[in-house]
């Protein structure tokens, strides 16, 4: 099959799915969440930065999916409708789990790894950072670390450019002021 | 708080959570949780919260001005 007509095909499967999903259909919901749920996981993995805990906010996500199947507008995008919806289950989980401290100890280090950063303040840093409202931690890591437009970020948080801005701008004072208590000087 | 300031803790943050691999997959088969979650029933409302709404109820029936205190607080 030609290329231009295999995404013809799938584009015509997504969308009599969309339509099925609408209706509550079981069968269409489990082909759009086998289609999807590697570009929501990839999505709430960057949010929150724990491959155990994106799991269980995965499973959290597509359940909510599910029960507003009725509002959902096959018109504006299924993907984007839920990165959105996990968007949120992801901050709900930063909200309960606020008080924990979540290093990444089963993530990569980063690429360019500033030697004058010693290792102590890396986890000092993260260490404040988890001390932080889940809201502005997830702006700050949607729009800071993972550098996504903050265009983007709005959509997702469903706030404007300039709350995004706001959080961000709020995110890291406050994140100095911990700093600061902690002896850090940035 | 200056640009300055603004961009070192930007660049600590940075190092401090560093990026993950977007393209990552999950350990396992998430179907069958997602599949047990929709089929659950909900939980039931345990009794002392239907006693705590029934004494409310009977509070506000028989003390109709306790209706701005109880709002207050709510």
């Amino acid at each position: 099959m030609a290329p231009s007509a295999e995404i013809g095909l799938e584009q015509r499967e997504d969308r009599d799915d969309l339509l099925a999903f609408r209706q509550g259909d079981q069968d269409a919901f489990e082909a759009l969440f086998r289609r999807h749920q590697r570009v929501v996981f990839g999505w709430v993995l960057r949010i929150v930065r724990n491959a155990a805990a994106a799991e269980e906010i995965v499973i959290e996500t597509f359940w909510r999916i599910y029960r507003a199947h009725a509002r959902f507008d096959p018109a504006r995008g299924f993907e984007a409708w839920a990165r959105r919806i996990a968007t949120h289950a992801a901050i709900d989980y930063l909200r309960t789990r606020r008080l924990e401290v979540e290093l990444p100890v089963n993530l990569p280090a980063p690429a360019h790894l500033d030697p004058a950063i010693t290792a102590e303040i890396r986890c000092k840093t993260a260490q404040a950072f988890a001390k932080l409202p889940a809201t502005l931690r997830v702006a700050a890591v949607l729009a800071v670390v993972e550098e996504r437009p903050q265009k983007e970020v709005a959509e997702e948080l469903g706030i404007s450019v300039t709350a995004v801005k706001l959080r961000v701008f709020r995110a890291l004072r406050l994140l100095r002021k911990e700093l600061e208590r902690q002896g850090i000087t940035p | 708080m200056k640009t300055i300031e603004q961009d070192r803790l930007k660049k600590l943050l940075q190092q401090a959570l560093p990026a993950v691999n977007g393209d990552a997959e999950p350990s396992r088969d998430l179907w069958p949780s997602v599949l047990k979650r929709l089929n659950a029933r909900p939980a039931p409302i345990p009794w002392f919260d239907w006693a705590l709404a029934a004494g409310i109820v009977a509070v506000v029936a028989i003390f109709p001005a306790w209706i701005p205190v109880l709002l207050y607080y709510l």
